[in-house]
């Protein structure tokens, strides 16, 4: 399910880089994986809990409408005891077993529980992870819930407990919850990104373009200030882009002491054009073993006194 | 100045189909399952998947388009846990659970289990002799809702209607257990569960309702009632306090992980010991389905002490042979590297 940008961009950041983790793989090569934000995963809960309330109110229903037209007690209360039973205990487990880790709300909030070793998921890890909400969270709830009103330090006792065992993802940097470290797993973020067009691809063609770069030009701007550019071309089309594309080309052409006798020329095919020549520079430098991050790195490297302080926040 | 193509646009245009193709199939299991996967798609995934990784690992040194790297790098975490992280049917895990993996993890944790035993036993000795010394020590032990009327002022007649009578219907005896089954294994997962807690609430509950059988017996051996009441609890009891204390070793097991995790890390000696818990958990479960039908019917449908003691004796042995035998030799770790405990890589590339 997608949500509406509204209500996830809070919560979503794009470049969590405290959730960056690496994996190795088999194939010597590191998977890159992104830990789910604790927002992701109280929502997920909560979803959960919502779902399953609802379907044991429907049991409820269902067998109170059985008491009605009147079928023997003792075998509707079996019933009841033994399917509330195992649908409590079983909702989490059975769902994450059949849907690779993945509950209602997990799919919902597109997160999933993986190994932490990057093995397959067992049932047993499962069951141990969906054990422990019992103590986490359940417990102490139903402890909080049932208060009487009479005795102060065994409400605070279980408030506590529950404060302590529900804030366990914010006291450690895996975000694992107490299930997590018994059952050795963790949640991650299952995004999917989608293959845009590259923005060269025009540019492939020589007599596309119109504007050209010497070394001294390019030399300005790092990979930092590349991909700042790529995303500023991706953004769809809107008067905001425009503006924002005019504004960042007169910055790049005021950087570079861009020489344009005088002519109007269209920002949008200047950026392009740039972006292609940069990318091909700095991939090309990148390939001789000089990976240049960014424009500070390159003001030191090349430094021209009056311009290495210029210009912080430009393209 | 001439350009060349990118060599990053010429790489994409060459590798990109492939891309595409795996893509098309981790959505296509994605929604509709491993299942949906045809012969010959099984087979490309893990190619497919092998390219994947391996143009990414080209893309992240030569490519500096964003776009590409980060479908590149969502790709390959998608393939990679669907190649390396999908489970086996279903059937096998069943069986495995109950020939190998139960008994195995019964015996793995059989110092914790005797543990559990032990300070049940010594709850129970405590209970026992402090009611007997003084009938007022029994309301410290026993909820009154628990008693049913068996305090150390009841009849002698009325506690042996207890343990002969009982209910009568068929229908009676499945709700009787039923409620018993849901009750004891929310207690049991409870016990596992608190085992994280450093099993010190698991080490307390099992002295308390250790205490709770103690007085219980107290009050039924100052009436010259013992081995009735024995037989009467230990028909099912074999089977139920088995369980339980697996259940309560299991806890101890995962105490065990935090405080001396071995060589392993902490985190990682848990989520080793957290494996074996989850088992004996399940396993535990299972026992008190057991249990509970044992009490329901076993109970109320045999009314002779003797024959309730045969039973519990051939539950025992039962248990005891399937502990010890089942499941002994098989399968060994072929390298501890692949075992759990080991640390997991962490590395933030910055």
């Amino acid at each position: 399910m997608k949500w509406p940008s509204f209500l996830r961009e809070p919560f979503v950041l794009d470049d969590d880089q405290a959730g960056r983790r690496m994996m190795p793989s088999p194939e010597g090569v590191m998977i890159e994986l992104r830990l789910a934000s604790h927002a992701d995963r109280l929502l997920a809960l909560i979803i959960d809990l919502l779902i399953l309330n609802g379907v044991l109110i429907l049991i409820l229903l269902g067998f109170v409408s059985m008491l009605v037209i009147e079928v023997n007690p003792a075998t509707v209360g079996t019933l009841y005891i033994l399917l509330t039973f195992f649908v409590r205990v079983g909702y989490f487990l059975a769902f994450e077993m059949l849907w690779q880790g993945r509950t209602p709300g997990k799919r919902m909030m597109s997160v999933r529980v993986v190994d932490r070793q990057g093995r397959a998921l067992t049932a047993m890890a499962l069951a141990s992870r969906n054990l422990m909400r019992e103590v986490e969270v359940f417990m102490p709830l139903a402890l909080l819930l049932s208060w009487q009103g009479n005795d102060q330090l065994s409400f605070l006792a279980a408030l506590s407990w529950l404060g302590v065992l529900v804030s366990m993802p914010l006291l450690n940097r895996d975000r694992l919850r107490l299930g997590d470290m018994v059952a050795g797993t963790w949640v991650v973020r299952t995004d999917r990104k989608s293959l845009e067009e590259d923005l060269t691809a025009p540019q492939q063609a020589e007599e596309v373009r119109e504007f050209r770069f010497s070394d001294a030009q390019l030399d300005v701007y790092g990979v930092s200030e590349l991909q700042v550019l790529e995303k500023l071309l991706r953004r769809e089309e809107s008067p905001r882009k425009d503006s924002a594309v005019s504004e960042v080309c007169q910055r790049i052409r005021e950087k570079i002491d861009w020489q344009d006798d005088g002519r109007s020329i269209d920002s949008s095919a200047f950026l392009r054009d740039y972006y292609a020549a940069l990318r091909a520079h700095l991939e090309r430098h990148a390939l001789f073993g000089d990976r240049r991050v960014d424009k500070r790195t390159l003001a030191a490297r090349f430094a021209k006194p009056a311009e290495a302080e210029h210009g912080t926040d430009g393209a | 100045m001439a350009e060349a193509l990118l060599h990053s646009y010429r790489f994409r245009r060459e590798r990109g189909d492939g891309w595409q193709e795996l893509e098309a199939l981790v959505q296509k299991v994605d929604s509709a399952g491993l299942k949906s996967l045809t012969a010959e798609e099984q087979l490309r995934i893990p190619l497919l998947y092998r390219a994947c990784v391996s143009s990414l690992s080209v893309a992240r040194s030569l490519s500096l388009d964003a776009n590409l790297l980060q479908y590149l790098e969502s790709l390959a975490r998608r393939a990679y846990f669907l190649v390396y992280g999908s489970r086996r049917g279903f059937g096998p895990l069943v069986r495995n659970f109950f020939v190998r993996d139960f008994p195995e993890a019964v015996r793995q944790a059989a110092p914790m289990l005797i543990l559990a035993a032990f300070i049940c036993v010594l709850g129970a000795i405590s209970g026992w002799a402090l009611t007997l010394a003084d009938g007022a020590w029994f309301e410290a032990f026993v909820p009154l809702e628990l008693a049913g009327g068996r305090t150390p002022d009841a009849s002698r007649e009325y506690l042996e209607g207890i343990l002969i009578g009982g209910q009568t219907s068929a229908s009676g005896y499945t709700f009787f257990s039923s409620y018993l089954f849901a009750h004891n294994a929310k207690v049991s997962m409870l016990c596992v569960a608190l085992g994280a807690l450093l099993g010190l609430p698991v080490l307390f509950l099992m002295f308390y309702n250790g205490s709770i059988l103690g007085a219980m017996l107290a009050v039924h051996t100052s009436k010259g009632l013992g081995v009735p009441f024995m037989g009467w609890l230990m028909i099912h009891g074999v089977t139920e306090l088995t369980a339980i204390f697996l259940a309560a070793g299991a806890g101890f097991h995962l105490a065990r992980a935090i405080i001396f995790p071995g060589r392993a890390s902490r985190l990682g000696a848990l989520a080793q010991a957290g494996r074996t818990a989850a088992i004996l958990a399940v396993g535990a479960i299972s026992m008190l389905v057991v249990a509970a039908l044992l009490e329901g019917f076993g109970r109320q449908l045999i009314q002779d002490t003797g024959v309730r003691f045969m039973v519990a004796f051939a539950t025992l042995i039962f248990w005891a042979a399937y502990f010890f035998a089942s499941g002994r030799g098989s399968e060994v770790p072929l390298a501890p590297w692949l075992v759990d405990g080991h640390r997991p890589y962490r590395e933030s590339a910055a």
